[in-house]
């Protein structure tokens, strides 16, 4: 009898350890890639950038079963502050990164390799049935979005709109997203207005706009190309009349001025490891198939020239 | 010796008729009814609404898939290791944290003692801290600060343990508690010393009770997310733990993932996440029963 | 022959010396100190818990004024200029406990009336596990069913004025409200069954009805107890996290509109948490500082219910 109970208590610790045990069992078996790699790379920042990080990650571990990719979402400056410090190998951002993050970087004596890997129409979006607005001069931009605007109808913007009340989403401090539309909109990175909602994950943004008649949100082009059926994008007017965000005018530099190009920073440190080498190669020789997938705008031509160069720049690195 | 009041007058009618029929007393008594069922009618709701909407993913390639960013392609396996793992490890360190405590405050502790009674007393703050402190705890001192372990399976672990633990040794004080004192005394009679009826008596004859409240403590631990959010459970992660110190997810944290991402796709994900870890819970609440059960003792 | 040896330490007896151990049990004594050790940790995580809270927090009132922190009414910590006013992220979390007491206190004391004073042993049975499961149910499901159902539905039915936004704190109110109503019907019901019968029964006696009974003998005598589970209640709606983050929004709005979507403190510290503020910058110390409010907050709450339920109990025993 006192056995059985004692076997009960010892039988709920040991279901614990068998059930870490066959947790265990599951990663690392089978892959028949002819590399055997394995390791842990960690990636983080933008979440304009996350998406396509993802994409790779997850192709790239179809024939590289044993190497675990993490991609995290803090922000572009959140990603930096951590890449800075050595706490991740490869920074995804959608902007360049900063001279006071470069210097941090240096503090820390830690080197990288810049990598551009899509380009990225900063696409503004309105709830579907928001029937009143197609297009926002920049100057109409500035006066919604600036720091201390007080615009809390959208008949504030133009008379000729209805007195619907305007309801903000929009991305976190610590994004890119927010540094490149503050910078083009506002005149200042980091200048904005602050009583709307803010948040690094661009997801909450369109859910906030879809459901919300009076929304307005502004995020990286991939996240409007999945979610068309709920969300309508405006046309941008940067001096030059009203264009839409779309790949060509990306390309061509017509959507003014929300075009940037998107990159990930991996770490000197990190591009000793077999696994990072062969994940970032991964990276830009597909490229354009990764881009694809995640719905983002590709490289150019030219950029892909580059982004052939940079390839070969770090065959050698590996090799040496 | 007084007569107890005279109850006050009523007519005859009042008595008899006002019985069966009276609308302030059924009236009274539907509202009670109505407000109970309330809870009735949101539960159902809920776990229809829920099943509706996940049964088109309520499939094996939620098992077998990881989370993808594409929604057709998305599955919850690493959350389900992810769980099992942070689950098996946490049961680890709250067992013997939980019911030693427990043993020591009912057996051992001198309740004069001014020691005691601040651990008595803060066991009782912490059962009702909210779990987002427990997040920052385990972020001030595990994932960062002295420990530094990260955001790997060790520190959801620990975290959780301290989560819990107040309830498990609640749990254990009770199940000791219902030991009669008959059965120390009968034991020390006979020449055992305390370790000895405490390990040889008490705790046996305690044991069902204990995995009782041990498996309702961890039902509780698998549904937490708001510690673990803090704790960097937010990573897009593509594959199972391969050892403690390892990235990890969890189901609730996947579940809430796959519910911020707008695609709808996603949220049927979500809905069937969300079944396999109401089955899950269902399934250890009712093990935990079956034990209070099986195992009770007329004393 | 006595046996004693239950009430002195080390086994020496105040009879023979046949009884008496020729050395103390070492090994028992390290088994006690062990057991003590566990009980212990529970004030070191208090200990933890209060440091890990109170060390950044004081940081942080190094360089932002305490009053302009409780008072003021704009909260951007990570925007420049920062403002650092908490009152929208308490004046959420309010609105969102207040819809949530107004769903939970009536529902669940109505509940647990029901259970104590008229239920029958077959509805028990068959009806209290109802209340069990609710309280069982991960509050990120609860988070889900606010955004995916009741906010449409609200949205759908809304008779007057515009309808709510698509993260609105109703919607979290609502469902926190039947997340709490379990902890509000157990205790609640708790209360009333320590009630003696005795009362019931010359309530009785003296020709009252059962609905008079329980409002007016049963309800007063448990009152103390009734108080002290919706006092819980309270400190469970302020501490909860899950449900607002996903329904209730991340702006942080000053504003008492429960249409409207609006940041609580909870919401702030997990959003916070998962942009994942480097150590030592100013926004990790704002998880700090809010973490520590919420602390003392809840604090307070479950002092004041505990002393309330120990006072309940005294008087019956």
């Amino acid at each position: 009898m006192k056995l059985q109970r004692y076997g009960l208590l010892a039988g709920l610790v040991a279901g614990a350890l068998a059930l870490t045990a066959c947790g265990g069992s599951d990663a690392g078996t089978g892959s028949g890639g002819a590399q055997s790699l394995s390791g842990t790379i960690k990636v983080d920042g933008s979440s304009t950038v996350a998406p396509l990080s993802e994409a790779a990650a997850e192709l790239f571990r179809e024939t590289n079963k044993g190497v675990q990719v993490t991609v995290g979402t803090s922000g572009t400056g959140g990603g930096f502050k951590k890449f800075c410090s050595g706490e991740t190998d490869i920074s995804d951002a959608s902007r360049p990164i900063k001279d006071s993050e470069k210097t941090a970087c240096q503090a820390k004596g830690i080197t990288y390799s810049e990598l551009l890997v899509a380009n990225d129409a900063l696409t503004l979006v309105v709830n579907k049935d928001n029937n009143w607005v197609d297009c926002l001069t920049v100057a109409q931009l500035t006066k919604i979005w600036d720091k201390g605007s007080k615009v809390n109808s959208w008949n504030e913007v133009d008379p000729k709109f209805p007195n619907q009340s305007l309801k903000l989403f929009g991305a976190g401090t610590d994004s890119g997203t927010f540094d490149f539309f503050t910078g083009k909109i506002n005149g200042e990175e980091g200048r904005s207005r602050s009583d709307y909602n803010a948040t690094e994950d661009d997801n909450v943004t369109v859910t906030g706009v879809a459901g919300t008649k009076g929304g307005l949100g502004y995020f990286g082009f991939s996240y409007y190309e999945e979610n068309q059926d709920k969300l309508k994008a405006l046309k941008v007017d940067g001096g030059g009349g009203c264009v839409a965000p779309s790949v060509e005018a990306t390309q061509d530099g017509t959507y003014k001025p929300l075009s940037r190009p998107l990159f990930i920073y991996p770490s000197t440190a990190a591009l000793k490891r077999p696994e990072v080498v062969a994940f970032c190669e991964f990276y830009l020789e597909n490229a354009e198939q990764i881009d694809k997938q995640a719905r983002f705008v590709p490289l150019t031509a030219a950029q892909q020239e580059t982004a052939k160069k940079e390839l070969a720049a770090l065959k050698k690195q590996a090799g040496g | 010796m007084t007569a107890p009041p005279r109850p006050v007058a009523r007519p005859d009618r009042g008595i008899r008729a006002a019985r069966r029929l009276d609308p302030r007393e059924a009236g009274f008594q539907g509202l009670l009814l109505l407000s109970f069922g309330l809870g009735v009618v949101v539960l159902a709701v809920l776990l229809i609404q829920v099943i509706v909407q996940g049964w088109p993913r309520l499939n094996l390639d939620l098992f077998r898939r990881f989370p993808s960013s594409l929604p057709s392609r998305a599955g919850a396996q690493s959350a389900i290791f992810g769980t099992l793992w942070v689950i098996g490890f946490t049961a680890l360190f709250t067992v013997p944290l939980g019911v030693a405590a427990g043993i020591y405050l009912e057996e051992y502790a001198d309740k004069q003692r001014w020691y005691n009674r601040l651990v008595e007393l803060n066991i009782q703050n912490l059962a009702a801290v909210p779990s987002i402190i427990y997040g920052i705890l385990g972020l001030g001192f595990i994932v960062r600060g002295p420990l530094k372990f990260g955001f790997v399976v060790i520190s959801a672990a620990l975290t959780l343990t301290l989560l819990i633990l107040p309830t498990v040794i609640l749990a254990s004080r009770e199940a000791i508690r219902a030991v009669p004192m008959s059965i120390r005394l009968a034991s020390l009679a006979l020449g055992a010393t305390k370790w000895q009826t405490v390990s040889r008596q008490v705790l046996p004859s305690a044991v069902p009770g204990i995995a009782t409240g041990i498996i309702l403590a961890l039902s509780r631990a698998i549904g937490e997310a708001a510690p673990l959010v803090l704790l960097g459970g937010l990573t897009f992660i593509t594959f199972n733990p391969t050892g403690a110190f390892s990235p990890f997810t969890v189901m609730p944290i996947q579940i809430f993932n796959y519910i911020e991402r707008p695609q709808s796709e996603y949220r049927v994900v979500a809905a069937a996440m969300i079944v396999v870890l109401l089955a899950i819970l269902l399934l250890m609440n009712s093990v935990a029963i079956w034990l209070r059960n099986r195992f009770r003792q007329e004393w | 022959m006595t046996h004693t040896t239950t009430q002195r330490r080390g086994g020496a007896t105040a009879a023979g010396t046949s009884l008496r151990r020729s050395r103390p049990r070492y090994g028992e004594r390290l088994i006690v100190a062990f057991l003590f050790a566990a009980a212990f940790l529970s004030v070191l995580v208090t200990a933890g818990i209060v440091i890990s809270l109170a060390i950044p927090t004081v940081d942080f009132f190094r360089t932002v004024n305490i009053g302009h922190f409780l008072t003021g009414r704009s909260w951007a910590p990570l925007f420049k200029p920062p403002s650092f006013g908490v009152l929208p992220l308490v004046a959420a979390t309010i609105v969102v406990t207040l819809v949530a007491m107004l769903v939970a206190v009536p529902a669940g004391l109505g509940a647990a009336t029901y259970l104590s004073e008229y239920a029958s042993r077959r509805f028990r049975k068959v009806f209290k596990p109802v209340l069990e499961v609710l309280a069982g149910i991960p509050t990120v499901v609860y988070g889900f069913f606010a955004l995916t159902f009741v906010t449409p539905l609200i949205q759908k039915i809304w008779p007057f004025g515009a309808p709510p936004d698509v993260y609105n704190m109703l919607s979290a109110g609502l469902v926190m409200g039947v997340m709490i109503l379990p902890t509000v019907a157990s205790l609640s019901e708790d209360a009333m069954n320590a009630v003696p019968q005795a009362l019931r029964a010359g309530a009785f006696a003296l020709g009252s009805t059962r609905r008079q009974v329980t409002t007016r003998v049963v309800f007063p005598a448990a009152l103390s107890g009734i108080v002290s589970a919706c006092v819980l209640g309270i400190s469970r709606a302020v501490g909860e996290t899950m449900i607002v983050l996903i329904a209730a929004g991340g702006t942080p709005r000053f504003t008492f509109d429960p249409r409207q979507g609006a940041q609580t403190m909870t919401a702030f510290i997990a959003a916070a948490g998962f942009g994942d503020q480097p150590t030592g910058s100013t926004g990790y110390k704002t998880i700090f500082a809010v973490g520590s409010l919420l602390f003392v907050l809840t604090f307070i709450m479950n002092i004041f219910s505990i002393r309330l339920v120990r006072r309940y109990r005294e008087v019956y025993e």
